[in-house]
Parts: structure tokens; sequence; C-alpha cells
């Protein structure tokens, strides 16, 4: 049984952590509305993209043109990951999801005899990858530095990852981030960036009906132009919404923390109070009996 | 009075610009040209260059572009920049960074259409500084 001043010492310290998971999940409650703010703001972006790229593709038609980087190698061989994930912990099971579905991907992959390579872009999914894959990974993106998450990230990503395809290092480009559903669900999810996977489904409600284009220059040429960009646009957006969706993750992580604090602090309470009413009584039943043997 | 139609900037980062213009001066691959309403349908790349928006209320809005590409329709027209600010922000150091990076990929270029290539864009960027300078 822990004396009254242990129990005190132990109060004071799970006051004390909880005040810090408190100003914790207010930091985090702010960060994601700007965070949140950002990932929306670039939205229309990406819309967009997807629009003309959708009309452009359907312009080219299955023509031979398409550049390399969206009809792909042919082949199937070498798969390149690029694993986002945050650079800091504390946020519940958010890093720990996604490189899970990355660790099973990479299973499944190495059980087909496939090779893969991995870059890892954010420290947390760096270390857990690096356990079982170390000789793997070819390179690390670090964005501790990084105070606003900005397109020329992205780009300096993507431009890696295309100097690669470029180089013939791999075949298929899968991007592994957490897409941000709400404050308290955030889903692990694999997409496919090289080759690019727009041939499907091109939209029949695009602007413009079926308005015949002119393409100032050449279609193929305005295409190898912006499907790179495009690339580019799928990173940024991955890692706007892995930068919401981890600021989600540790929001509700330390409000359970602090509620979990609040509780250990009443049942501490609540043991610290018996303790002493025990200790009255027993000192009062001494000085009774005491006074009654006279 | 010419007629209005819609114009969209938009930068990776963020919609830029959503209104109503008269014309807009597009800094085209191949060329400036200026879009009105009911232009045909036409798709171009675009090189570092300055936008010019007329505004339908009459005001004149001037934007500083790097590279990108311009979804022109009937009804409207949308640039999408890889990179926008407005004339009167833009920072003359990001500027100069761009422009000795681009020098730098000049000089390392490997072959000679990598090199025209990064000298066309040197020289695409000095054109707009000079452009934007009394600005």
């Amino acid at each position: 049984m822990p004396s009254l001043k242990d129990l005190r010492n132990r109060i004071a310290s799970v006051k004390a952590t909880q005040k810090i998971t408190k100003a914790m999940q207010m930091v985090a409650a702010a960060k994601l509305r700007r965070a949140q703010e950002a990932a929306e703001a670039a939205r229309p972006y990406s819309e967009r993209m997807g629009s003309v790229l959708a009309n452009i593709t359907q312009a080219i038609g299955s023509g031979g043109d398409a550049p390399a980087l969206m009809t792909g190698t042919g082949k199937d061989n070498v798969h390149l990951l690029v694993v986002c994930t945050a650079e800091r912990g504390l946020c519940g099971g958010f890093n720990s999801q996604i490189a899970r579905l990355a660790r099973d991907h990479i299973r499944r992959l190495l059980a087909d005899g496939k090779q893969v390579k991995i870059i890892c872009v954010g420290k947390k999914g760096f270390d857990i990858l690096r356990r079982d894959y170390a000789s793997m990974i070819l390179d690390r993106v670090d964005l501790r530095e990084v105070k606003t998450l900005g397109f020329v990230n992205a780009d300096a990503i993507a431009k890696k990852v295309i100097h690669l395809f470029n180089e013939g290092a791999f075949d298929i480009c899968t991007l592994f981030y957490s897409q941000f559903k709400s404050v308290i669900s955030q889903v692990p999810t694999a997409q496919q960036i090289i080759p690019a996977g727009v041939a499907s489904a091109p939209a029949e409600a695009v602007d413009g009906g079926n308005a015949v284009y002119e393409y100032e220059p050449e279609p193929g040429e305005i295409l190898s132009d912006l499907i790179p960009r495009n690339i580019s646009v799928q990173v940024f957006r991955a890692l706007l919404e892995n930068a919401a969706g981890e600021m989600g993750a540790k929001m509700s992580a330390m409000d359970n923390a602090t509620r979990n604090a609040g509780e250990m602090i009443n049942k501490l309470s609540i043991t610290y109070n018996r303790q002493r009413q025990a200790q009255i009584t027993k000192e009062l039943i001494e000085i009774i009996s005491g006074a009654e043997a006279l | 009075m010419a007629e209005a139609f819609k114009f969209e900037l938009v930068s990776p980062e963020r919609l830029l610009v959503s209104t109503e213009v008269e014309s807009v001066v597009i800094p085209g691959a191949e060329g400036e040209m200026t879009v009105m309403a009911h232009h045909a349908p036409v798709m171009t790349t675009i090189k570092p260059g300055v936008v010019t928006v007329k505004t339908a209320s009459g005001g004149e809005e001037r934007y500083v572009v790097f590279g990108g590409f311009a979804d022109i329709v009937p009804a409207g027209c949308t640039l999408l920049a890889e990179s926008a600010v407005a004339v009167k922000d833009v920072d003359r150091a990001d500027l100069a960074r761009r422009i000795q990076e681009a020098k730098e990929d000049a000089a390392d270029a490997k072959d000679d259409q990598a090199r025209s290539k990064a000298e066309q864009f040197l020289s695409q960027l000095t054109t707009l500084e000079g452009a934007i300078l009394p600005a």
C-alpha cells in the first residue's frame, strides 16, 4: 500500500501530464483547422486537372503517342512504394496504420516474386519500415523543417519519382497515405500513380461538352507536360490529406489521454482520501482507548 | 462594352481568382493570346509570364505565373498555374533564385535538346523579370 506522500506525488504528476496532453490537444485542433483549409484550397486545382486530363486523353484516344508515364512500361516486375507518414508521433495509430497497409502490400508483392523499392516521406514511416525492409528503402524525404507544406515540397518528391522512372528503376509506383475522412476517421489508402489510371471513365460531364479542342502545342506534347504535373498534384494532395489526418488523429489521441488522466486522478484521489480517513480513525481509536485505560 | 465571361486562376495551393472578366491575356507557349467571351475551345500550355486580367467591372489585374496550362472553352477560361502571384506581391529574391536555378540547369544539361530547353526557359524568365521590373 503506497503511503500518503506517494499518493500525493502521484496525483501531482498525473495532473502535470494532463495539462500537457490538454495543451497538445488544443494545438492539434488549431493546426487541424489550418491543414483542413489548405486541403480544401488545393481541391479546385486537382479537380480541374482531372477534368482537363480526361478531356485530353479522350482527344488522343488510344493512339500510340501517349507518354510512358501513362501507359507504363508494360511490365510489373519492380514496384516503387512511396509511403507518406507523419514526422511526429503521439497521434494514435495514424502512422502504424499506414505502415501496416504498406507492409501488407510489400509482403504480397514479395510473395509474388516482385521486386520492391521504397521511398519514405516522413520520419515515422521510415522508422517502422526500416526494421523489416531496410535494404529496400531507396531514399527518405524529411519534411520536419517544413512549416507550411507547399507545392514545391510535393514537386520535389514527384521529380525524384519521375527521374527514377525515366532511368527505368521501376515499373509501377504506388502512393501510400492516409485519406482524411473526418477528425475521427482517417483511412490508409494505396493509390497507383504510375502508370496513371486516368484513362478509365472519361467523364462525360466535362465542361464544354463534346467541344472539339484546338491544342497548342500538339496534344501529345501537352500531355507529356501534364502527366508529370499531375503526379506532383497527386503527391501534394496526399501530403495535405496526411497533414490534416495527422492532426485529427493527434487531437483524438490527446483527447483520450486527457480523459484517461482525469479518470486516474479521480481514482487516486479516492484512494488518497480513504487512506487519510483511515489514518485519522486509527489515531482517534488509539487516543480513546488510551483514555479509557486510565 | 465586351461581353463578360468566367475566368479562374488556380494554383495548387489555392484558387486565386474566380471572377467575371472581359478579357484575359495569356502567355501561351506559342505566343501570347487574348481570350475573350465565346473563344473557340483551346488547350494550351503557358510559359512563365504575366497574365493580364481585365475584369468586367473595368479594373485591371496582373499576375505572374510560372508555367502551367490553360483550358479555354466558350463559356469560360481556366488557368492552372504551377505557381501564381499578383504582380505587386512578386518576391524579387524568389525570382532571382529561379533564374539562378535555370542557369544551373542550362549549364548542367547533358544533351543539346535538354540544353536548348533549359536555355529557352531561362530566357523566358529573364524576359519576365524585365517585364515586371518597372511595376
